[in-house]
């Protein structure tokens, strides 16, 4: 499933060693600690495909990791702590696009693609009262129908 | 000398498909029967030769012989046969070569199954096919030609890249591609029938198996997919919007409305225009998917720049397949006038809805997708479409899709009574409102969408039920021959909801209320989670065929009492070098036990970085997904459905 996304990473990080450690900086307080993770799951890892730094063992997930806690200690707030990140690697850090102009078109994707549907199902199911007749079928066709049910009969 | 042989076997296969693909069909619209006649044999020899093809290549692997570039590229001595044999289909070269041949492999089977299926429309069905091929055999002669040799040759491959090491990723390509070229039959006949310009209860007969055929590898493809992510990949995650995985998705959810809507052209012979161009659809999606992966486009858009030969033939061929079935379909849809009629409450209106959404949601995935790259295309700005994005979007459209689903098999075709069905049911939404409440309460809360995606889970489940119940009338005299004696078709469509039902209720529990535990632990030290107590025993060192992994051992118990012990491992693979994780998994009906060992925390290597997950009802997921697949195969033994059986035993 993840073929392409694994290699993409793994060769960007030319093979770096990705073994699954557990953060020794980890934040003594469990809320802050809490909040933080909740910050990670929003947050990409840079080197690879739509995978939060929560989830990734790249070495710069690590990283990111690290400065999630750090700004978390220094007092920032969730949002101080996103918009940070953000200042510093765009917004292509965010694994949650922001919701402001040129992405209401995608946010709102499924209501309009859902009420063009609507629509055109609606215009449709109008004109096809006009339409009654089924096309009558061919003389072969009728003879292979008899035969069909009478086949039917037998089994 | 093989490996010569296989290339020259491709190019005789892409000759005999030039020959199946025009001049029977020219004999199919000027009634000459001698030239229809050399289509099924060209559809044979055309197999013939494309396996040929394909088992040097496998061949070349099995004996590694690094003389031919693909395989140097992608093998190694050392790895176990499995793993020889599926490199086969691992590369971008191979990969299009199974496609062909499995193209050739469903092109064969249509001919042959479908014998007794109208001359001219056999022959019609059997060019497109063919012409498809066509592109296919071009591509890799021209641009990607798997048994390219290389001098002087290297001693030793380059290895396959470890995380697809495992046997669930070995079957999963192979099962994937059954799905992703199965929609390639189910397209043919759609371009057939635009041809012939008659669509009828026939048509939906003769297309149904097929199109169930192709849902049902999709679905066991990625379902095997997004298992091996949760046990190989390590944090316990089954699903993560990347685009690779929403390449396969998005067929699945198209192939998913054509099933339902071939239902109505079937029985009430309406909705033509719009199932041959959910047909159309379905297997551009699998045509765009496979390109789209295997170009790698979507991880930058300059994946087109570093081979642009590749990319250019891509972009020509897809124009060509999408871009001719669309001009075709509009040229022609207006003669396809529907029969039956249908009120706006009634089955057809029912899977009308059905059909809404899934495409929408399909056209949301797409566009999801695309949207960084349009982007980045457009204004250089570099954003990131994630998993909240997908979550949420599809999610808000799976809603009512749950909701419909309870209802639709209870409708009556052509006409029903809202009210009534409403009255029928509304025990079951209560029963359904009153589960999600007690559960609720007994697990102590949780999101509010936790409680949403349970209760439409227990909603469908139920409503299939007691809908399944209605129709066998159960515990009325004879109920256990009623059971037996229902059409396959329908039994299949019970089992099929039932599946999606227990599958979202597992998602319910995975996501909502899943627990994670990230320690250092010392040999005797435990951490619980999810009740359970996991203390870390021992290491141990141990060698496999081309990797080394420190195995550790676990002590589970539960209440004080020992259940079990889980042996996870970390591995280091030696070509390419890489470690990876092999997680020891605790399954139940409740929930999954997740262990993950890490590396060594200090250089005596006494401490160890270990990682819990808690995924409360994981195996419904898989449960679930497993029935969905049963269902499907239930239905494609529906007598009525035998591929192309239409007349069978018609003497």
């Amino acid at each position: 499933m993840r073929i392409i996304a694994t290699f993409i990473c793994f060769f960007a990080m030319s093979l770096a060693a990705l073994a699954v450690g557990v953060d020794e900086g980890r934040l003594t307080d469990p809320a802050q600690e809490a909040r933080a993770q909740d910050i990670m799951k929003q947050l990409r890892c840079l080197v690879c495909q739509n995978e939060s730094i929560v989830d990734s063992n790249a070495a710069l997930a690590k990283d990111l990791r690290m400065i999630v806690r750090e700004r978390i200690t220094l007092g920032d707030s969730d949002q101080q702590v996103l918009d940070f990140m953000t200042s510093r690697y765009g917004d292509w850090v965010l694994l949650k696009p922001p919701f402001e102009g040129a992405t209401i078109v995608l946010w709102f994707s499924p209501l309009i693609l859902l009420l063009v549907g609507f629509y055109v199902v609606y215009r449709n199911l109008k004109k096809q009262k006009f339409i009654t007749t089924a096309e009558p079928l061919s003389r072969d066709e009728q003879a292979r129908l008899k035969e069909l049910l009478t086949e039917a009969d037998d089994c | 000398m093989i490996v010569e042989l296989g290339h020259f076997a491709l190019i005789l296969a892409c000759l005999l498909s030039f020959i199946q693909g025009t001049f029977p069909l020219y004999g199919a619209l000027k009634n000459r029967g001698r030239l229809m006649s050399l289509s099924a044999p060209a559809a044979y020899g055309q197999f013939f030769f494309v396996a040929i093809s394909f088992f040097a290549l496998m061949y070349a692997f099995i004996v590694s012989d690094f003389s031919v570039v693909n395989v140097a590229k992608n093998s190694h001595t050392l790895k176990p046969l499995l793993y020889k044999i599926s490199a086969t289909w691992g590369s971008h070269e191979g990969s299009i070569l199974f496609w062909a041949f499995v193209l050739a492999l469903y092109g064969a089977m249509v001919a042959y199954f479908g014998r007794r299926l109208p001359k001219s429309f056999h022959v019609t069905v059997l060019a497109v096919q063919a012409m498809v091929g066509f592109g296919f055999y071009l591509f890799l002669l021209l641009t990607s030609n798997p048994f390219e040799r290389v001098f002087p040759f290297p001693m030793e491959g380059n290895g396959l890249n470890p995380l697809l090491q495992d046997p669930g990723l070995a079957f999963h390509p192979p099962l994937l591609y059954m799905g992703y070229v199965g929609l390639s039959v189910t397209f043919s006949f759609a371009v057939g029938a635009l041809i012939a310009g008659r669509v009828d209860a026939a048509w939906a007969r003769w297309v149904r198996p097929w199109t169930l055929l192709a849902w049902c590898f999709l679905t066991a493809g990625l379902s095997l997919g997004s298992w091996w992510a949760y046990y190989e990949l390590g944090w316990g995650g089954w699903w993560f919007w990347d685009p690779v995985e929403n390449a396969a998705f998005m067929p699945w959810l198209v192939a998913t409305g054509l099933l339902h809507s071939a239902i109505v052209v079937e029985k009430r012979d309406t909705l033509k225009a719009w199932t041959i161009l959910l047909a159309i659809i379905a297997f551009s999606f699998s045509l765009l998917g496979t390109f789209i992966v295997r170009s790698g486009v979507l991880t930058s858009v300059h994946a087109f720049a570093t081979d642009p030969e590749r990319g250019v033939f891509i972009l020509a061929f897809l124009f060509l397949v999408i871009g001719g079935s669309l001009l075709l379909f509009a040229m022609r849809a207006d003669r396809l006038q529907p029969g039956g009629l249908f009120a706006p409450v009634s089955r057809e209106s029912m899977l009308v809805i059905n059909n809404l959404l899934l495409s929408v949601a399909a056209l949301v995935v797409l566009f999801g997708t695309l949207y960084p790259l349009l982007r980045d295309a457009l204004t250089g700005d570099k954003i990131t479409v994630g998993p909240p994005f997908f979550n949420m979007a599809f999610g808000f459209l799976m809603i009512p899709l749950l909701l419909v689903m309870g209802l639709g098999p209870s409708t009556n075709w052509k006409r029903a009574d809202l009210v009534g069905l409403l009255g029928r049911l509304k025990f079951i939404m209560l029963a359904a409102l009153l589960a999600t409440i007690v559960i609720f309460y007994i697990v102590d809360g949780g999101e509010i969408m936790a409680a949403v995606w349970l209760g439409l889970g227990l909603w469908l489940l139920l409503s299939t039920l007691f809908e399944w119940a209605e129709r066998v009338k159960l515990f009325k005299s004879g109920f256990m021959a009623r059971i037996i004696r229902q059409p396959r078709a329908s039994m299949g469509m019970s089992f099929g909801h039932l599946g999606l039902a227990i599958a979202v209720i597992g998602i319910s529990g995975t996501s909502y209320w899943n627990l994670e535990h990230q320690d250092i632990m010392r040999y005797g030290d435990s951490a619980s989670i999810g009740g359970y107590d996991v203390t870390l025993r021992d290491t141990d060192g141990i060698a496999g065929p081309n990797y080394t992994a420190v195995k550790a051992t676990f002590d589970v118990s539960r209440d004080g009492s020992t259940i079990t012990t889980l042996e996870p491992e970390a591995r280091v693979y030696m070509t390419p070098p890489m470690p990876t994780t092999e997680a020891a998994i605790l399954s139940t009906l409740s929930a999954d036990l997740f262990v993950v060992i890490g590396e060594a925390n200090n250089k005596e290597h006494t401490e160890w970085a270990v990682r819990l997950y808690y995924k409360p009802l994981q195996l419904w997921l898989w449960a679930g997904v497993a029935i969905m697949v049963l269902g499907g195969l239930i239905s494609l033994s529906d007598r009525r459905f035998r591929m192309g059986a239409p007349t069978r035993g018609y003497k």
